[in-house]
């Protein structure tokens, strides 16, 4: 192997390990990501959420995992421009991250009886 | 042309012997063509939630409704019809309650004088059941009608728990208004907004954007609407939506506090939130001028 053919091979090693490394740098950071995100179960019931207040934390993925207990109901984040129907039997998941802080009202949006309007949390986003 | 509403007849609502009070709305609507000179007025009731009870929200829960018909009964020139735009009965699970109420509000304003009533579903009407108890007692939950040049709509916003008018009833909409003029004088009632007014407070149509886009090409079109208890007047283009007060109880501006909660009821001030307003159309300008009266007296 001459001088120049063994400069090639070396480049074409240097980026060859380079590309693998970044490839590893992502698959780890996805996986990181995978592994920060969140899952929040929340009961919708006549008339109230469970948990009715969630804490998250800014910028980390999250799945909100909601499931009717009787009637069908609503899920509104308004200023997250969220919004899903909960009909009864259905596990409906709703996936965000939290791009802001602060205190957020939710609530439900669909009709379920005479205290449909009470029915409604509260989005903790922190830091 | 006299186009003005009879204030006696307002006065009268609002302050019948300092005991008697009526909320709602009176519309004077009247117009000048060629083929016609007349005028007339229909009152505009709205979210009398019979069968609601709270002694501290409305401790003559039971006798509201029955003192409002009274009123009207009592207007010296009766209107030509009277409409109810929605809540008519207070929500229930019950299917016997449900209906028990609606027919307890059907014998009461059946003592109305004017033989001409139009019914329109609120939510707590009609949502639970998609309308069907409603619909026994009360007729269609969507439908049209004109009266003297003017041509009413009545579109269902609340039959649908999702409080959506629905792709069905918006071609049906579209399909009615393409058979009239552009400029035609048109009403149309409703029962929650459609707009956006508080979505956080239930005060919106979620499909409301694309009701809206189709009335915005007739030029004549005013919206009439209840649900949110009190007096509020909106534009979206050339459209103005005015809310009528409730014949039960009143609610707070929207976002004026963190969460939305019935006015409890002030025995120093009776009735206090709840009024009576006069929609006047004005002829020769096509647009209505409004003006509130308070509530009189007190139990």
């Amino acid at each position: 192997m001459n001088k120049k053919r063994m400069v090639t091979h070396a480049l074409l090693a240097a980026v060859a390990a380079g590309f693998l490394m970044e490839l590893v740098v992502t698959r780890s950071t996805a996986q990181d990501m995978q592994s920060k995100e969140q899952v929040v179960r929340i009961s919708a019931s006549t008339f109230e959420f469970k948990p009715s207040e969630i804490t998250l934390k800014k910028g980390v993925p999250v799945t909100l995992e909601f499931i009717s207990q009787d009637h069908h109901h609503g899920f509104r984040l308004p200023e997250f421009h969220l919004q899903a129907d909960i009909p009864p039997g259905v596990v409906q998941k709703v996936r965000f991250v939290p791009d802001k802080t602060g205190k957020f009202a939710f609530f439900c949006d669909v009709f379920c009886g005479d205290g449909h309007e009470d029915m409604s949390g509260i989005l903790t986003v922190i830091e | 042309m006299t186009d003005l509403i009879n204030r006696r007849d307002i006065l009268k609502l609002a302050g019948m012997g300092g005991a008697v009070f009526v909320t709602g709305t009176t519309v004077r609507a009247g117009w000048i063509s060629q083929k016609s000179n007349d005028s007339f007025y229909f009152v505009q009731l709205s979210d009398t939630h019979w069968g609601f009870s709270g002694t501290n929200i409305n401790p003559d829960s039971q006798g509201t409704l029955k003192k409002a018909v009274a009123a009207v009964n009592g207007l010296d020139e009766q209107p030509d019809f009277v409409v109810f735009t929605g809540d008519l009965t207070q929500t229930t699970d019950d299917r016997k309650v449900r209906r028990d109420r609606m027919a307890e509000f059907r014998d009461i304003v059946s003592q109305l004088k004017v033989k001409t009533v139009r019914f329109m579903p609120g939510e707590h009407d009609a949502s639970l059941d998609r309308g069907e108890a409603y619909q026994e007692f009360f007729g269609d939950l969507h439908y049209t009608f004109d009266h003297k040049g003017i041509h009413f709509i009545a579109l269902d916003n609340v039959s649908d728990p999702t409080a959506a008018v629905g792709e069905k009833q918006l071609q049906w909409l579209q399909a009615d208004l393409k058979q009239i003029r552009n400029d035609a004088r048109v009403v149309l009632l409703t029962h929650r907004p459609l707009f956006d007014l508080a979505p956080e407070w239930d005060w919106a149509t979620r499909d409301g954007a694309a009701v809206i886009d189709t009335l915005l090409q007739h030029a004549n079109m005013t919206v009439l609407y209840g649900h949110i208890h009190q007096e509020h007047h909106h534009m979206t283009g050339h459209i103005a939506h005015h809310a009528a007060k409730s014949l039960m109880w009143a609610l707070p501006e929207p976002g004026s506090v963190p969460k939305k909660a019935q006015i409890p009821w002030n025995p120093s001030e009776p009735y206090k939130g709840l009024g009576f307003r006069n929609i006047e159309e004005q002829v020769v300008t096509g647009r209505y001028k409004i003006e509130e009266f308070p509530v009189q007296g007190g139990k």
